[in-house]
């Protein structure tokens, strides 16, 4: 049977590089895929590039591609590797148009790089004003508050690029497994309605998405859950046979560990029902997967199913969300915490005396409640230092400053040795979602030669 | 016991909402996570936290329970004013949960 090896060289934008390129290298690979977009990335960028046309795509997808170009592109009778990324992030054929250039710059003519457009539905949602998701409201509601909307697009306008001979494949927003999806399609010719081979493959794409997660990243627990080397983690690399087999292992000699336990772990990472995971290829089946260790950091992973996709594309929506203003200081020795206390009382009194308007205040002690407040947290012994967080949302700006500016009068007029402070504001770019009829949206594949 | 001893866990966000896997280190102990892992015990363990319901599911075939649980993360990770937005260190949270050994029944 017919095996691929599909390396992960992301788990999202700012992710470490050298694993990319421990893969490129030594990886055996036939394909790496970049996974480097957030859900709320695409809607910066679509700032980003009203400011500039050329920009808004990954602001690191220029030194990635000149770390990993060089050791993808086929050499004599050495097949190349192909790249496949959504580092397009709000402007797939800027990001394109670097890349072309970056291969010619390092001397590699004739790559071909593919841009897939199409994924900006913002006309197309505020023609149709769709109801959102997480709350009560609509599209047009939002207004002028609207910057960005993206659907999640599919593997099938990447496979379509690929079978068209493409190199390199830049996406802007698409199901992050449909990266992964796109290969598999290309190489062993999958039908786009055999729903168990999608949902197959869509397991494969969703436990390597997150690249150094099922390799021992986010994992490690001393005691519990040891995983050697961190610091050198190799990131992941699938083995995707053509029936939609899957063994999951990384570059012998790199840190981290592949075991059955990493793999459980990110098969339920972000996932709801595990029977309805919903892409816009397929509706993966993940309740009857099992995993299995047949070597060391080799795990066999099966069991996975698909039913047919659903009639709509998810929509990631970006909007202005007013503003957050944040404010921290810290307090050590005996009576830290009465006194992280006391402080915590003072912010409170002067925002209501000076009447800052906010619609939400939160107001914590790092190193005591700060991650699941009073009720979860408990505690026997009093902390050696507190760090004391005030933070709120308001609608103007000079309102957010007011709230950092309280924490950082601290200093002279709060409590004993307060030291530390620290403040900002900024402004909220909150996402929702929406759902689009798939119809109206219409993705293309436009090609470049370096 | 603390559900420590026996289960590992991770969180995963979408929006407002948190999902938590457990997964028993053992298949063994996959009986005793079901009997006693209950999305009540789960809801009542994030008093102050969720303020949403509590859905468990289970995946017999990786000895896993999963947790998906509304209105965890502030308003959504893109707008909330928790340190941790994500609600990455929930999972940590959860293996903090009295466990009774079945010796002890």
């Amino acid at each position: 049977m017919r095996t691929i090896r599909i390396g992960s060289g992301a788990g999202y934008s700012g992710d470490r590089i050298e694993p990319a390129v421990e893969l490129a290298e030594k990886g055996d690979l036939d394909y790496l895929v970049f996974e480097c977009l957030g859900e709320r990335t695409v809607a910066l960028a679509q700032q980003a590039r009203m400011r500039n046309p050329e920009a808004g795509y990954d602001p690191l997808l220029e030194e990635r591609m000149r770390a990993v170009l060089p050791l993808c592109a086929a050499k004599g009778d050495k097949k190349g590797i192909k790249i496949v990324t959504n580092m397009g992030a709000a402007n797939p054929e800027a990001a394109a148009t670097k890349t072309a250039e970056i291969a010619r710059s390092l001397g590699l003519s004739k790559l071909k790089v593919a841009a897939i457009v199409g994924d900006d539905v913002l006309d197309a949602c505020k023609s149709n004003d769709l109801p959102i998701m997480e709350f009560d409201g609509t599209i047009r509601q939002l207004g002028n508050r609207l910057l960005s909307a993206n659907a999640y697009l599919g593997a099938e306008p990447m496979a379509q690029a690929l079978n068209a001979g493409a190199d390199v494949v830049v996406t802007g927003r698409a199901s992050d497994p449909a990266l992964f999806l796109a290969p598999m399609i290309h190489a062993f010719g999958w039908a786009m309605d055999d729903w168990n081979l999608l949902g197959r493959g869509t397991v494969a794409g969703h436990l390597l998405e997150c690249a150094g997660q099922i390799t021992g990243g986010y994992f490690a627990d001393p005691g519990y859950k040891d995983v050697p080397d961190l610091a050198r983690l190799g990131f992941p690399i699938g083995e995707v046979g053509q029936d939609g087999s899957l063994v999951v292992t990384k570059v012998p000699g790199s840190g981290g560990a592949v075991t059955a336990p990493t793999c459980k772990e990110q098969l339920l990472y972000e996932v709801h029902d595990p029977t309805k995971y919903f892409q816009p290829d397929v509706v993966a089946d993940f309740s009857q997967v099992s995993v299995e260790e047949i070597a060391p950091d080799r795990v066999r992973v099966s069991g996975g199913r698909g039913t047919k996709r659903t009639g709509t594309l998810k929509v990631s929506i970006g909007y202005l969300d007013g503003f957050i203003g944040e404010g921290q200081i810290s307090y050590a020795g005996p009576g830290a915490l009465a006194r992280g206390r006391l402080a915590l009382d003072i912010v409170r009194e002067r925002l209501k005396l000076t009447g800052v308007a906010a619609s939400e205040l939160r107001f914590d002690l790092i190193g005591v409640d700060s991650l699941h407040g009073p009720q979860v947290s408990t505690h026997d012994n009093e902390p050696y230092e507190v760090r004391v967080r005030v933070t709120g949302r308001t609608e103007k700006l000079r309102e957010a400053l007011r709230i950092g500016n309280e924490v950082e009068t601290l200093y002279t007029n709060g409590p004993a040795g307060g030291g530390g402070a620290w403040k900002s504001a900024r402004d909220v770019i909150a996402v929702a979602s929406v759902l689009l009829p798939r119809e109206l949206a219409r993705p293309r594949v436009h090609f470049l030669e370096a | 016991m603390k559900l420590r001893e026996i289960a590992h866990s991770r969180t995963g966000d979408k929006g407002n909402t948190s999902n938590i896997s457990v997964i028993a280190y053992d298949a063994k102990h996959y009986p005793l996570l079901k009997e006693q892992v209950t999305a009540e015990r789960v809801k009542a363990h994030f008093a102050g936290v969720v303020e949403g319901g509590v859905v468990r599911y289970e995946l017999p075939n990786i000895s896993a329970l999963n947790f998906v649980m509304e209105q965890t993360l502030g308003g959504g990770v893109t707008r909330s004013l928790a340190l941790d937005a994500h609600g990455k260190s929930l999972s940590s949270a959860l293996l903090d949960l009295e466990i009774v050994p079945p010796s002890d029944q």
